[in-house]
C-alpha cells in the first residue's frame, strides 16, 4: 500500500472548546453558601449531607439518563428497580442482622457488600425482563412508553406488597456505619462519608468505562447515531438490553443506599424519589453521565442549603433550579453521553 | 463468466406507504467502481440502504458474494464485508477521529500501517487524529466516513453521493482518492448525482428512475454516448457538464 498524498484540506481548527462553566458550579455554589451560612462547621455539615444525597441520587439516575439517551425510551418505571433493589437487599440484610449489629467494620461491610450485590443481580435480572418483555413492543413510541412504564411501576409496587408485606420495613445501619466523626465543631455521619465514596467509585467507573473502553465508545456512539452503529456490525440491540440491566442494577444499588439513609423501606420508595431522578436527568441533560452527576450534586445541595436558609423556598427548590438551569442551557448542562 | 459480487433481483421496497423500489435489477461485479446515477428521488439511496438491511426489502432477493442477505440484519450484512458511507457521512461527532476508527475497525486493534496508508491520501486525518470529528469540516467529515470504511479491508464498500456539498477542489482530491482505492481489492459501489465527478473513475454504470433501473453497461459507452445521456439523465446532467 504506497502512500500517495492526495487531499490537504487540513486547514487549522480552532481549539477544542472546553465547556467547564458546568463543572464550576457545584463548587462555586458550595464557597457563596459560606457567607450566608455563616457557620464554618454547620456549612461542613450541610455541604457533606448534600454530597451524599447528590450521590445516591446521582446513582440512581445514572442508568437513566444512558436509557434515555441511548434507547430513546422514557422509562417512568425507573423507580420500581430503586423498590426492588432495597428489598432485595432485606434478603440478605434482615437474616444477617445480628452480624450488622457487631461493630465491626469488615463484617458490616462485607455483609452490606453481599447485600448489594443481590439486589444488584436481582434488579439487573428484573431489569432485563422488563426490556424485553415491556419495552420492546414501544420503541419509538413515547407516550404508550410512559404509559406502559408507569403501569409496570405500579405492578413493581403491588408485587412488592405480596412478597413482603404492605408495612414499612426498618432498615437499621451496620452498627460501624452509626453515628458521626466529628472534625472541630463540625459533626459528618459516617454512612455519609460512605455514600460519598460509593458515589464517587460509581462515577469513575462510569466515567472510565464510557472513556476508555470500546463498549463505551460504542454506548457514545449509539446515543450519537445507533443506525451507523449497526451498520458498522455491531449488535446494538444486545448493548441496549446490557445497558438497561445495567442501568437497573445502578438503581438497584441507590435503592439500598437511599433505604439505609432513610433506614426505613417502603414500596412505593421508588415512586417517590423518581421525580428527583426525572429532574436530575433533565438538568444533566439528556444522555450526559457528567451532567447527571453534576446535576444530582447541585440538587441535593440547593435542597440542602435552602432548608437550612429559607425551609419553605426548600420544597419548590428541586423545580427552581431546573426552571434556572432551563433558562440558562435549555438541553441541559450537557448533552451527550461522555460528559 | 464471474459470478457479479452483489445482485439485486426484482427488488422492491416500502418505506410506509410509499413504494421506493419498484423491482430493482443490479449487478455489481466484482473489483473496480460501479456507478448508481440518478436524479433526486430515484431511489439511489433507498437502493443502499436496502442492501445494507436498513430498510427491508418487501419482495426480491439480494445476493452478495453467492450468498442471500435480503433478510439478514444490518449488523450481520456488515459483518459479511459491507462498508457503509452514508449520505449524511455520520461521523460520531462526540468522538475522536481516532475513536471513529477504532470503532470501526471491528475484528481486531487498528492496523497502524493501513492507518498509515489512509493518511497518505487523507493527511488531514492525521493532524486532526485526537480532534472530535464533530470540530471538522464537511470534507474533513467526509474523509472521516470513508476512512472508517475502508480502516479494515471489505469486499465491498457503499458510498452515498460523497461529493454532496464539498468545495470543487476537494471533489477533485476525493476523485483522487478513490482512484487509489480502486487499486484495492475493495469493491466500490458508488451512488452519485454528479456525472463528471464519475465518468472518468466508474467502471460500470447503472441509472436509476423511479425506483427502478433503466440502463446498465459500461460506464465508458455511457461517457462516449451524448445522446444516450442526454436521454437517461436529461437536463440535470447538462448542468453538470
Amino acid at each position: 500500500m504506497e502512500s500517495n498524498p492526495i487531499i490537504t484540506t487540513d486547514t487549522a481548527l480552532p481549539a477544542v472548546p472546553r465547556d467547564i462553566v458546568p463543572l464550576l458550579l457545584v463548587p462555586a455554589l458550595m464557597l457563596a453558601m459560606l457567607p450566608l451560612i455563616g457557620s464554618f462547621p454547620t456549612w461542613v455539615t450541610l455541604t457533606v449531607a448534600g454530597l451524599a444525597m447528590g450521590m445516591m441520587i446521582f446513582i440512581m439516575a445514572s442508568g437513566l439518563t444512558l436509557v434515555f439517551g441511548l434507547m430513546d425510551v422514557l422509562n417512568f418505571g425507573h423507580g420500581a428497580f430503586v423498590s426492588v433493589g432495597a428489598y432485595a437487599a432485606t434478603m440478605v440484610l434482615l437474616p444477617m442482622h445480628g452480624w450488622l449489629e457487631v461493630d465491626s467494620l469488615p463484617l458490616n461491610l462485607g455483609v452490606l457488600g453481599l447485600a448489594i450485590l443481590v439486589a444488584m443481580l436481582s434488579t439487573a435480572l428484573l431489569g432485563w425482563a422488563f426490556e424485553r418483555l415491556i419495552i420492546m413492543p414501544v420503541y419509538g413510541q413515547h407516550l404508550k412508553q410512559i404509559l406502559i412504564t408507569m403501569g409496570g411501576m405500579i405492578v413493581a409496587e403491588q408485587l412488592i406488597n405480596v412478597v413482603w408485606g404492605a408495612e414499612q420495613v426498618p432498615l437499621p445501619l451496620p452498627a460501624s456505619l452509626r453515628g458521626a466523626i466529628v472534625l472541630g465543631d463540625a459533626a459528618i455521619e459516617k454512612y455519609r462519608l460512605v455514600a460519598v465514596v460509593v458515589g464517587l467509585l460509581v462515577f469513575a467507573v462510569m466515567f472510565l468505562v464510557l472513556n476508555r473502553s470500546k463498549v463505551g465508545l460504542l454506548i457514545r456512539a449509539g446515543v450519537e447515531n445507533g443506525e451507523m452503529v449497526e451498520a458498522m456490525g455491531y449488535r446494538i440491540r444486545r448493548l441496549f438490553v446490557a445497558v438497561f440491566a445495567a442501568g437497573s442494577a445502578l438503581a438497584g444499588l441507590g435503592g439500598v443506599m437511599w433505604g439505609l439513609y432513610k433506614e426505613s423501606l417502603s414500596a412505593a420508595m421508588g415512586s417517590e424519589i423518581i421525580v428527583m431522578v426525572f429532574i436530575v436527568v433533565i438538568i444533566g441533560g439528556l444522555g450526559s453521565v457528567g451532567g447527571c452527576f453534576i446535576g444530582a450534586l447541585l440538587m441535593a445541595l440547593v435542597a440542602n442549603y435552602a432548608g437550612f436558609l429559607a425551609p419553605k423556598v426548600a420544597l419548590v427548590s428541586n423545580l427552581i433550579l431546573m426552571i434556572a438551569i432551563l433558562m440558562w442551557r435549555p438541553a441541559g448542562l450537557f448533552s451527550g453521553a461522555r460528559r | 463468466m464471474p459470478e457479479p459480487l452483489l445482485t439485486l433481483s426484482g427488488v422492491h421496497t416500502h418505506i410506509g406507504d410509499y413504494h421506493i423500489l419498484q423491482g430493482v435489477d443490479l449487478m455489481v461485479p466484482r473489483g473496480g467502481l460501479a456507478v448508481l446515477l440518478g436524479r433526486n428521488g430515484a431511489g439511489k439511496t433507498t437502493t443502499l440502504r436496502t442492501i445494507m438491511g436498513l430498510w427491508k426489502t418487501s419482495r426480491g432477493s439480494v445476493r452478495f458474494d453467492g450468498r442471500e442477505i435480503g433478510a439478514l440484519a444490518t449488523p450481520a450484512i456488515a459483518q459479511a464485508g459491507i462498508a457503509y458511507v452514508p449520505e449524511s457521512m455520520a461521523v460520531f461527532s462526540e468522538l475522536t477521529v481516532r475513536e471513529n476508527l477504532y470503532l470501526a475497525a471491528r475484528s481486531a486493534p487498528l492496523d497502524m500501517a493501513r492507518v498509515e496508508w489512509i493518511f497518505g491520501f487523507f493527511p488531514a486525518l492525521k493532524k486532526f487524529w485526537n480532534y472530535p470529528a464533530g470540530n471538522l469540516s464537511g470534507g474533513q467529515k467526509q474523509m472521516v466516513a470513508i476512512a472508517r470504511a475502508i480502516v479494515e479491508p471489505r469486499k465491498l464498500l457503499l458510498v452515498d453521493e460523497p461529493t454532496k456539498g464539498l468545495a470543487p477542489a476537494i471533489v477533485q482530491s476525493l476523485i483522487a482518492a478513490f482512484r487509489e482505492l480502486k487499486e484495492t481489492d475493495t469493491t466500490i459501489l458508488l451512488v452519485e448525482q454528479n456525472f463528471n465527478f464519475v465518468k472518468t473513475l466508474g467502471d460500470t454504470v447503472a441509472v436509476m428512475d423511479d425506483g427502478r433501473i433503466v440502463h446498465a453497461g459500461a460506464m465508458q459507452e455511457l461517457a462516449e454516448d451524448h445522446a444516450l445521456q442526454q436521454r437517461l439523465l436529461g437536463l440535470s446532467l447538462a448542468s453538470h457538464q
